[in-house]
């Protein structure tokens, strides 16, 4: 089935401020997209942006399908301001997606920011595990996806920055608390992640410390998505690898976290 | 207006007759395998492949890329699986085609650049090299080798004498006068030119007061570029005779032909790729559209066409 096709927007509904949910239309039939894997979409046919955006699977409807996306800069706001009826080219799905395979005993899905797009890609294929979802924002009003996590019966733990919504602090620091409360809650269980950097890269190291596995989906700057201009490599133990083909999904232990705290890509919060 | 007339797009490139004018730009469409699945590769003149080393190379760190107005600024630092990997994995697909295949290569050095020439002479499957002597991502101080006319003449001289296949050097537009070096590169034997390799570039990050890539610079493509290509391009054709593959922001038939207008014999799309995988594919088709409307035979007849 072809991965080259086109669009029509059925629905950009902003959720919050800066924050919308997008419902496309192919105008034929594509691959099923697995969650963790991501769509090339361009915002707009002229030349400025010129590149496509790379927006992961948000949900799978069937034919028609979702992504939920955070107004990052230039390319996201055009396409904020897309409407229904609007045609766009899209190139997907692309990348691997989460293996799942991997994890006899269980998942524990984890999300910071808009990570929570794939993230709840992944719970909604899981639901019938109850899967256990760590989920940070920086407030209340951030957390996104609230009914629909219930509606799957996900079982999250939200922790806010500022505290307005579950815990206060990070992700991590409930993480942290959770394992020293009820230690069996998460062994040999395997992570999948979606999030800024920094959590990223502290979950690595919170996992490798307790002997765990885990996945996280990358994000890096991408020009072709599907594996020829080589501008999207991240750094692992492998050497550079390829953050639209090789990825965006990784094992933690195998990437390379090096701009972890001092990172400046925009990443997902 | 004839519009019953085939149009002839086919061009010839030193010893390599082309179908049609229009190619990939070297690392812009890999080795061919991941565009297999979104356009017919056997539409398009020929498939320009991802800058070959004697060894592999790993590249520079990320952020290697980053967008700039109708541009991009790369500096993926000739990240490559090198010759003999390529040779192995890569060509055997690419010999299923019937697109000729030119290899792109480069070296740290003279003797690597002969050594690279060497091995890539006669491999069946290839049909010409382009030598990139130009690529402004390499700190070893080897872009001299596409800014100084007299190492451009030494290195080029040097590869004539290893190879008899068409070699096609690909010049850089960080110079003064690209004239000069087109000049030197048509003495030293070259069969033909690609112009341009990318702009040496850069961009800040206002709020870290950082620069956006890693590695600090990068090159500059994309139609941002096109009018410099345009106008090197028309520089170079009046100071040689080998052909011209020109290049520089090509994303539609029309800015194809603007080059051939300049004096281009043949031109590739790079940057174009990336804003869709079938944009070669549809330059070529509307180059030959165009011919039709403007009831032109042979694309030979409008190559530095351009009334000044
Ligand atoms: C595989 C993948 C999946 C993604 N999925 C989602 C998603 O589901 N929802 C979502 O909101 N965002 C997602 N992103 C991030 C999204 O692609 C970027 O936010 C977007 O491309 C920014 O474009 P822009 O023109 O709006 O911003 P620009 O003006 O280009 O940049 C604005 C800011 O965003 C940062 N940025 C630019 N490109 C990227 C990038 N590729 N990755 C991360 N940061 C970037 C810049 O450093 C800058 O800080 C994903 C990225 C990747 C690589
Ligand atoms: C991501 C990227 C990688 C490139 N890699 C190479 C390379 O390996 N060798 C080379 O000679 N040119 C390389 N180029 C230059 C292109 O082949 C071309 O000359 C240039 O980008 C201008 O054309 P464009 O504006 O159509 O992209 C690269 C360009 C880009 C954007
Ligand atoms: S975006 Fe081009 S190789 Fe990944």
């Amino acid at each position: 089935m072809d991965r080259l096709f086109t669009v029509s927007v059925t629905e950009n509904r902003q959720l919050i401020e800066n924050h919308f949910l997008l419902t496309l239309h192919p105008r034929k039939k594509i691959r099923r997209p697995e969650p963790g894997t991501f769509f090339m979409l361009s915002v707009d046919s002229g030349l400025d942006p010129l590149l496509k955006r790379p927006l992961s699977v948000h949900r799978w409807l069937g034919s028609d399908f979702q992504l939920l996306y955070r107004v990052a800069g230039k390319g996201t706001a055009i396409l904020s301001r897309r409407k229904p009826g609007d045609i766009l080219e899209v190139i997907g799905p692309l990348g691997n997606g989460f293996p799942l395979k991997q994890s006899p005993k269980g998942a524990v899905l984890v999300a910071g920011g808009i990570g929570i797009a794939p993230v709840f890609a992944l719970a909604e294929k899981l639901s019938s595990q109850r899967p256990l979802l760590f989920y940070g924002a920086r407030t209340k009003q951030e957390v996104l996806c609230l009914d629909g996590l219930k509606r799957l019966g996900v079982q999250a733990v939200i922790s806010t920055d500022d505290g307005s919504l579950g815990t206060k602090g990070s992700v991590i620091n409930v993480l942290t608390q959770v394992a020293s409360e009820n230690p069996d809650m998460l062994r040999g269980q395997t992570f999948y992640a979606c999030g800024p950097e920094p959590m990223l890269t502290a979950l690595s190291g919170f996992a490798v410390q307790r002997g765990m596995k885990g996945y996280a989906a990358l994000e890096e700057r991408m020009a072709c998505g599907i594996g020829t201009c080589l501008g999207c490599v991240v750094n692992t133990t492998g050497g550079y690898k390829r953050v639209c083909k090789e990825g965006p999904v990784f094992a933690l232990d195998e990437v390379i976290w090096e701009r972890g705290k001092s990172q400046e890509l925009g990443g997902r919060q | 207006m004839n519009m019953n007339i085939t149009p002839d797009l086919s061009v010839t490139i030193g010893r390599l007759t082309l179908k049609n004018p229009v190619m990939t730009a070297s690392g812009t469409f890999g080795y061919g395998d991941e565009y297999a699945e979104f356009i017919d590769l056997n539409s398009i003149g020929a498939i320009v492949v991802k800058g070959l080393s004697l060894t592999p190379k790993a590249g520079n760190p990320p952020p290697r890329i980053i967008e700039t107005p109708s541009g991009m600024l790369n500096a993926i630092g000739l990240q490559n699986i090198g010759i003999d990997a390529f040779v192995r994995e890569k060509l055997p697909f690419l010999k299923t085609i019937k697109t000729p295949v030119i290899v792109n290569f480069f070296g740290d050095s003279i003797e690597e650049y002969v050594q690279a020439a060497e091995r890539l002479s006669g491999v069946s499957g290839i049909h010409a090299l382009e030598m990139n002597i130009s690529c402004p991502n390499k700190q070893a101080g080897w872009s001299i080798f596409g800014t100084d006319p007299d190492v451009t003449f030494n290195v080029v001289s040097e590869v004539r004498k290893a190879t008899d296949m068409t070699l096609i050097v690909k010049l850089s537009p960080n110079v003064t006068d690209i004239s000069l070096m087109a000049r030197a590169a048509e003495a030293a034997g070259a069969d033909a030119l690609s112009v341009i390799n990318t702009l040496t570039g850069m961009a800040v990050d206002i709020r870290t007061r950082r620069p956006k890539l890693a590695n600090i610079t990068g090159g500059l493509s994309g139609p941002a570029i096109r009018p410099v290509a345009v106008r090197m391009v028309w520089e170079c054709y009046r100071a040689v005779r080998i052909p011209i593959i020109g290049m520089g922001g090509i994303t539609t038939a029309e800015d194809a032909i603007e080059f051939i207008l300049a004096g281009a014999s043949a031109v590739a799309v790079g940057t174009g790729n990336f804003i869709s995988p079938v944009t070669a594919a549809t330059v070529a088709e509307g180059i030959g559209a165009f011919m039709k409307d403007e009831g032109i035979g042979s694309i030979t007849e409008i190559k530095g066409g351009i009334q000044c």
